[in-house]
């Protein structure tokens, strides 16, 4: 399941923009199901890093306020056209997906 | 009978992280574990306690910590939020609140030197609420607040 996470880098200037949008339920745990009555399981992104060349540039630790499909976008100084970007996540049930990108 | 073996698994596993905290304080600007405390607790200050040490915050305004979010949410199920901070340096951490929600703590955000102190998500709202960003420095905590009205709630379904 390689293809969770869309990621958009572009240099502007002296800085990098980074969009990712992330395909994910994002379950509170809270709801039910309305057929059976039964509370949904919690169903989360708790941690998001991003790394720039093989270097942390943003820790982003998740709780179940975040909206499902969550969207993140930060700046960095630092980067360069063609520099590799790694975005990953890790669930509350232990899943995990990370994408490589090139930055534009 | 899978819940179950989760939550047996996450209890042994914060079980592991008490044990390795324990002896050492951990210094919370350390890219390290995910803060399952500060995510738990039920206000924004003890929040705030568990993830900075202090729930000791100076208010500041608009000119140092901007929080751009709609001012009416129709849907309270995706309120987009942008917490852009200026002119305060070194920039640690940034966290979003949800005042309103059952645990106020919506996303925490541990920036590197070089990363720049603004960040953009959407969170999901119960109520009308203020939403609440911090801007960690320095050891020391800055607070901002913006009212969001919602209409429709986000959480429960």
């Amino acid at each position: 399941m390689a293809k969770s996470i869309r990621v958009r880098a572009k240099v502007k200037g002296d800085k990098t923009e980074v969009k990712t949008l992330i395909s994910h339920p994002m379950e509170t745990g809270f709801r039910k199901d309305k057929k059976t009555g039964k509370k949904i399981p919690a169903h989360y992104i708790q941690e998001v890093r991003c790394e720039h060349k093989g270097k942390p540039v943003l820790v982003a630790n998740w709780g179940v306020s975040v909206s499902k499909n969550p969207y993140l976008s930060f700046k960095f100084k630092g980067g360069a056209s063609g520099d590799s970007l790694k975005i990953s996540w890790v669930d509350n049930m232990g899943k995990s997906d990370s994408t490589e990108v090139k930055i534009k | 009978m899978q819940r179950r073996n989760f939550l047996k698994g996450s209890i042994a596993t914060s079980a592991l992280l008490v044990a390795a905290s324990a002896g050492v304080l951990v210094p919370k600007t350390v890219l390290a574990a995910w803060p399952k405390d500060a995510f738990a607790q039920k206000s924004i200050a003890d929040g705030m306690s568990k993830l900075y040490g202090s729930s000791a915050a100076s208010d500041v305004g608009e000119d140092k910590i901007k929080i751009k979010a709609p001012d009416i949410a129709e849907n309270g199920a995706v309120v987009p939020v942008t917490v852009t901070v200026k002119g305060i340096d070194k920039v640690e951490n940034i966290s979003i609140f949800a005042g309103n929600n059952a645990t106020p703590l919506a996303a925490s955000f541990q920036l590197s030197e070089g990363t720049l102190p603004v960040v953009a998500t959407r969170i999901k709202m119960g109520k009308t609420a203020n939403i609440v960003a911090i801007a960690h420095a320095n050891g020391k905590s800055y607070r901002a607040k913006k009212e969001v009205k919602i209409t429709i709630g986000g959480c429960g379904g």
